[in-house]
């Protein structure tokens, strides 16, 4: 069977997800300027200890081999190492993603003694300035205190996660060096107009220079660094970077949120594209293989506006998360084209148009006392 | 070792086969490695290997033609290197 192929079998769906992203809570210490999920405080509804062990052993069962747990930040969870233990227990290997805050030297130890178990820290600059910029005041020196204790307790190599913006794409070099001075793995994603990011992507997303500058370091490096195949819309510059050259909404991934529901993917928080959840009948089963939402995904996909154009085998259109959240037609052209359609399309896009995030878990903010100013 | 038809093999006991319409997925536990098989046969093959003294013995008790053999050995020796297959 041919690569094509493959792909083509994939995009009709799989019995169960290759890889899913399961995000545990919507509570976190920091509040990221992008953060897909738009996370902040505790939801209530959040899944119960017993709840969260009955999610793995159904993932068990259909013989899902490795998860991504994500959140909000996962560590919160008083009962976070009990989950990393039953996955362990049933052979799901775990990737989580933390901003690193609460890997001291004696969880770092706790982590580095589990099995199937891969670490991620976010980091989004390789100096504070612009990292924390984005992830907030002292976020940076959290985070290189996480490395520096996986990297004592021998963790091994652990993967550090960065979202490509327009003010870290000429750092790609030293975040791969810095990755190499841990022995971790760099893993580097795309930016999505996803939960917060609705409005910092504007200001965040890499101009069309920019994108040319990531396709071509990707050419270079992109044997050795992560991407979770997520600069597919790239293709249209030339030959194709490393990975499976399609949407794996709904066909080969998808997220199951703090609440128990379904989406597509992690990208897309919007009931639009909410399947279902664990606690309907058949539980996540049903909802994988039977959603009304899910089978569509696994349909043949309409080139749309994109028929005429000469690429769109190379692109797919780009990522439907970053179509729905800039107000644009899921059917047409990526917000980043880069043949420069989608920009062209942004210009005439309603701002009242753009769909906002299903939930916000934001802490609210806190305003500065109104100055008084007294006047005679 | 290079895989020969008279190679003795089986599938690596730390990897797990989940069937798929297009054959199956092979999840490695140690190098966490995720690989398509991307035919029925090559499937039925890898699955029952341990229980043959030979892979010509397998690829006969799974009722593969002998003009394919050449393929499913350079097949097995593409699994041997990604570790989903080993010599035993």
């Amino acid at each position: 069977m041919s690569a094509d192929a493959l792909v083509s079998q994939l995009k009709q769906g799989l019995d169960a997800p290759i890889c899913l992203t399961w995000e545990i809570t919507y509570a976190c210490n920091l509040q990221c300027v992008h953060c897909l999920s738009s996370s902040g405080v505790r939801d209530p509804r959040e899944l119960s200890t017993a709840q969260a062990k009955a999610v793995l052993d159904e993932l068990r069962d259909l013989q899902v081999f490795y998860i991504n747990i994500g959140g909000g930040e996962p560590m919160i969870r008083k009962d976070f190492f009990e989950i990393l233990e039953h996955a362990e227990h049933n052979n799901i290997g775990v990737k989580f993603s933390t901003n690193g805050t609460y890997i001291d030297a004696e969880n770092a130890k706790r982590l580095a003694e589990m099995n199937y178990l891969d670490v991620q820290i976010s980091i989004d600059g390789t100096d504070a300035a612009t990292n924390d910029a984005v992830r907030g005041a002292g976020s940076f020196a959290v985070a290189l205190r996480a490395m520096n204790h996986l990297r004592d307790a021998n963790f091994g190599p652990f993967k550090i996660s960065v979202v490509v913006t327009r003010h870290n794409v000429d750092q790609l070099d030293q975040f791969k060096a810095l990755a190499d001075s841990y022995g971790a793995q760099l893993r580097i994603t795309r930016l999505r107009p996803s939960g917060r990011g609705v409005d910092s992507w504007n200001e965040l997303h890499p101009t069309q220079a920019q994108q040319r500058q990531i396709y071509n370091w990707l050419l270079a490096h992109g044997d050795n660094v992560l991407t979770g195949d997520s600069f597919f819309h790239l293709n249209a510059l030339g030959e194709s970077l490393p990975g499976l050259n399609m949407c794996g909404a709904g066909r080969v991934v998808c997220l199951i949120d703090p609440i128990g529901d379904v989406y597509a993917c992690p990208f897309v928080i919007h009931d639009q594209f909410k399947a279902g959840s664990i606690f309907d009948e058949g539980g996540f089963t049903s909802v994988w293989r039977d959603s009304k939402l899910f089978l569509s995904l696994r349909e043949p996909e309409s080139a749309g506006a994109c028929t005429s154009c000469g690429n769109y085998d190379s692109c797919q259109g780009g990522c439907m998360a970053a179509k729905f959240f800039t107000g644009l037609p899921l059917d047409g052209p990526d917000p980043e084209c880069v043949l420069g359609h989608g920009e062209a399309l942004l210009q005439s896009t309603r701002i009242s148009l753009i769909p906002k995030p299903a939930m916000d878990h934001s802490r609210s903010v806190r305003l500065n006392a109104p100055t008084s100013v007294s006047v005679r | 070792m290079p895989v020969t038809l008279d190679s003795a093999c089986e599938l690596h006991p730390q990897v797990a086969l989940r069937p798929e319409p297009f054959g199956a997925l092979a999840y490695h536990y140690g190098n966490r490695k995720l690989i398509f098989l991307k035919h029925p046969d090559v499937v039925a093959v890898v699955r029952d290997l341990a229980q043959h003294a030979t892979l010509a013995d397998a690829l006969i008790a799974s009722g593969v033609h002998q003009d394919r053999w050449p393929s499913f050995v350079t097949a097995i020796s593409a699994l041997q290197s990604s570790e989903v297959v080993r010599v035993r």
